[in-house]
């Protein structure tokens, strides 16, 4: 099966239903999107699919074949995800930094669909788990990026 | 108080004797740079053999200095606070620094301490043996840059990352004398900074794994990857202690795709695969008999253990147990009393839930040594623990120690809750390393619980309203007891811990332990013990405030009158949250809404809590919590607030939501979908105000959260009119 992953085509030799999540991590070694629960529930392994947040843990590969993959590893050569990441880095948000790439990648979909979001908006896409309850600083962070 | 440790712990450790490794080439450094390490000298005299010396502090030719923490990072900054100890006595910007967790082995320890994060106890603990490191490396830079410009060292001084000499405008970068400095020998001391003139201790220094994390680039032991690696994953008895028996389709599931081997282990079956996901979908396919254990197992958990069922034992139990506090004589006092008020109160078994699933990678190397990478908190403790298990000496053992995705007490030793035995098991048979990791569902199987407890009060009131006499029962079993072993007939710290050692002026207290074995495999939860036993406290203080009709924080001004420190944190969080109203009151939004306060004095530090809440239906909404906190002396105050806020949310969580429900022996919840945490939609606003009284340094990681779970409590009770007793409030119906 062919993937493309941050702008680079990927062979990968999986079953069709394993996760994108695993076939990231174990197969081709981009171990920055985590696995947390593997059931869409905590957001850990957010990726985008053409732009749209997506929780690799549940979608099949054979279901983004053709599809535009972007990873956390990419997450510097976006010009939207540049401006998150330095918005994390000054509102100092990570504690022990284990949700942080799904929570950076979340934020960067959301500013790239609504570059000025509401506070619902925010509340309405930044939905991933944080055990560490970075959260104020996560909508601190997503306000800075929207702003610079 | 440190749960694992004796309380002496908690004071400084000793001062270094510090080593210049370069120097005795020990590790080849000298031509590359400066590298100390710390002896212990009592270790030294233990040990028949020849004391291992690792290189704490490095620093090298670029200036870059490379520190290897005993302490692990998991979030709560130690790595940036150990960067700012040593960068201010060695004067080089801690943005300089370059910190990773030590290994297992004592040439990382600091004199006197146990290679151990816990008890919030990293940075007090190590203060001045980390500042001592650093004043001494500077002083031999200094010696060496004067043997470089012909000058006497007494005209040299430093600048972040340079000795200057003054007089001809000089100056040297301290990576260019680094290797000259690794000739030296370590004199014999070295003034340390006055206070007044720190640059970086007590200021909000950056943290240094920030930009890592936000960009994926850290690594936790679940992303770690040795060579010719086998992927391991294992489906766990239902309840623990069953054995695997008969496997009905071992065959059909040896040929699925990518499959390696089946392995039956205690307690579990696994399967080791070319990937992990296809090594889990063969595991969770195999279809196993599991016999119950045989009777008097120890460890295993009864059949019938139901949490309902196990509570309602506990409520039943007579008696006041050991004392864990006892002041005056509660009991004549008690019978003095205009009025007595009674209440019990209850908490549920929670899980650890930390975001990054467990994980282990074991290899055994040709020259017959084995190394563990695993997440821990006790590298030496799982060194033991492991050569044990493969059956070496210990110090053919080595265990690493990745930065951890999330921890509050769930990485320390607990027989059947860590995933490294298992790893050991299998690379022993598979002949190759092997990588297991525990899915969401076999994490949440095994997890060690925070325990359940009861506890009964009973207070006597003077006819003005002030408590007079305290007693308190806690029913359950304590965590240091089930893990360093119990003494019959004594209180569990860790058990009574926020119940004792309050500072209000009660007379007559006496504070007691009702040992009940608790069925689950229990273990340290943030804050430990204080993390009901706050609520359970602060809750019927209000009770007694209420029958007494007094306001309940006027109530705690008043028996703190002659206790200046705990008085100044409860007037300044009453002035951070704009002033102290119980209400009920209308919120701008129209919504009605209550506050409550609470105080607490966990692991050295003091902390004030105030939670303001309305009520929508049954669902209680927090918006705003303002926490003061007195850590004594601080060191970071950005780390401090982060993890104040940190701690709030977990707090919040465990007051709201969370608890595990155990039926026939077994968990009902095995995802976050069926035990709900904290979701961001639910975080409050946190103010959090720092107090430094000038007392000892306290600690900072776990303080911020016993406060929360009874400000939100006594909030409740003010909104509903009748007061929650037992926890999560997800159970509470106001009608
Ligand atoms: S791992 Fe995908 S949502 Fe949790
Ligand atoms: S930073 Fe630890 S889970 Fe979010």
């Amino acid at each position: 099966m062919e993937l493309t992953i941050n702008g680079t085509r990927h062979q990968v030799d999986v079953e069709p239903d394993t996760p994108l999540l695993w076939a990231l991590r174990d197969t081709l070694g981009l171990t920055g999107t985590k696995y947390g629960c593997g059931v869409a529930q905590c957001g850990a392994c957010t990726v985008l699919v053409d732009g749209q947040a997506t929780r690799a843990c549940v979608t099949p590969v054979d279901s983004v074949a053709g599809a535009a993959i972007t990873t956390i590893e990419a997450i510097s050569e976006d010009a939207v995800g540049r401006k998150v990441v330095e918005a994390w880095v000054d509102k100092q948000v990570p504690q022990c930094g284990y949700c942080q790439s799904g929570q950076v990648m979340a934020a960067t979909a959301l500013l790239k669909q609504s570059p000025k979001p509401t506070d619902a908006e925010i509340e309405a896409a930044m939905t991933n788990l944080c055990r560490c309850g970075t959260y104020n600083a996560i909508a601190a962070a997503v306000r800075q990026a929207a702003q610079g | 108080m440190n749960p694992m440790q004796p309380s002496s712990m908690t004071t400084q450790l000793p001062e270094a004797d510090v080593l210049n490794l370069s120097r005795r080439r020990l590790l080849g450094a000298a031509a590359t740079g400066l590298a100390l390490g710390l002896a212990m000298p009592r270790a030294f005299a233990q040990s028949a053999a020849a004391p291992k010396i690792g290189a704490l502090l490095t620093i090298r030719p670029d200036s870059s200095v490379h520190f290897r923490s005993v302490f692990n990072e998991g979030g709560q900054g130690v790595f940036t606070a150990v960067a700012q100890m040593i960068g201010e006595e060695l004067d080089i910007d801690p943005s300089r620094f370059v910190v990773s967790g030590a290994s297992s082995g004592s040439q990382y320890h600091l004199p006197g301490a146990r290679a151990f994060t816990g008890g919030s106890n990293s940075v007090r603990s190590s203060y001045q043996a980390m500042r001592k490191l650093g004043a001494l490396a500077r002083q031999m830079l200094i010696q060496a840059a004067a043997t470089r410009l012909g000058v006497p060292a007494t005209e040299l001084s430093t600048e972040p990352g340079r000795v200057i000499h003054a007089a001809s405008g000089r100056s040297v970068p301290y990576g260019e004398v680094a290797a000259a400095a690794a000739a030296l020998p370590v004199p014999a001391d070295a003034p340390l900074r006055d206070k007044s003139t720190f640059r970086w201790i007590g200021k909000p220094v950056p943290r240094l794994d920030v930009r890592d994390k936000s960009t994926g680039k850290a690594t936790y032991a679940i992303d770690l990857k040795v060579d010719d690696m086998l992927l391991g994953a294992v489906q766990h008895a239902p309840r623990l202690g069953m054995e695997p028996g008969a496997v009905a389709n071992e065959a059909a599931v040896k040929a699925m795709p990518g499959v390696h081997s089946v392995h039956r282990l205690p307690g579990a079956v696994a399967v080791l695969a070319n990937s992990w996901w296809r090594a889990r979908k063969a595991v969770e396919a195999l279809q196993v008999t599991w016999s119950e254990a045989p009777a008097g197992k120890p460890s295993a958990v009864p059949a019938d253990f139901s949490s309902a069922g196990h509570r309602a034992k506990l409520r039943s139990m007579p008696g006041n147990g050991a004392s864990g506090e006892t002041v005056g004589d509660a009991a004549a006092a008690m019978a003095g009393a205009k009025t007595i008020l009674e209440a019990t109160y209850e908490v549920p078994h929670l899980a650890h839930a930390q975001l990054e699933p467990p994980s282990a990678i074991a290899r055994f190397n040709a020259d017959g040594t084995l190394e563990v990478w695993a997440p821990n908190q006790a590298p030496d403790m799982f060194q033991a623990d492991a050569a044990n298990i493969a059956d070496l000496p210990s110090e053919r053992v080595t265990v690493h120690s990745p930065m951890l995705g999330g921890f509050f007490g769930r990485h320390f030793l607990y027989a059947s809750a860590n995933p490294y035995p298992q790893a050991i098991l299998l690379a022993k048979a598979a002949g190759r390393p092997v990588k297991l990791i525990w899915s969401r569902e076999e994490e949440f199987l095994r997890d060690a619980l925070r325990p359940t407890y009861v506890t009964r009060f009973r207070a006597g009131l003077d006819t003005d309203g002030t408590p007079r006499a305290l007693e308190a029962v806690v029913i359950g079993e304590g965590v240091i007891g089930r893990w360093f072993g119990r003494r019959p007939g004594a209180a569990d710290r860790s058990a009574v811990e926020g119940i004792a050692g309050k500072a209000y002026a009660i007379a007559n207290r006496r504070i007691g332990h009702l040992h009940v074995t608790d069925p689950a495999v229990i273990g340290f939860w943030r804050s430990v013990g204080h993390s009901m036993n706050d609520f359970f406290y602060e809750s019927f203080f209000d009770e007694m405030a209420d029958a007494g009709k007094q306001d309940p924080y006027q109530l705690r001004l008043k028996l703190l009158a002659d206790k200046p420190r705990h008085k100044a944190l409860l007037e300044a969080v009453g002035s951070l949250s704009g002033g102290w109203k119980r209400g009920p009151y209308s919120a701008a939004d129209g919504t009605r809404r209550a506050r409550g306060v609470a105080m607490a004095s966990p692991f050295g530090s003091e902390v004030a809590t105030i939670a303001e809440v309305s009520m929508r239906g049954n669902d209680v909404v927090v918006h705003d919590i303002w926490v003061a906190i007195d850590p004594g002396s601080i060191v970071n105050p950005a780390i401090i607030e982060a993890q104040v806020r940190s701690a709030v949310a977990l707090g919040l969580s465990s007051t709201l939501l969370e608890e595990v429900v155990y039926e026939k022996g077994m968990p009902s919840a095995r995802n976050f979908d069926a035990y709900p945490i904290l979701t961001p939609d639910r975080m409050p606003k946190v103010h959090v105000r720092i107090v430094e009284s000038g007392a000892p340094m306290g600690g900072i990681g776990e303080p911020g959260l016993p406060g929360v779970p009874p400000a939100v409590a006594n909030a409740v009770a003010v909104l509903v009119g009748r007061r929650p007793r037992s926890l999560p409030l997800a159970n509470f119906r106001v009608t």
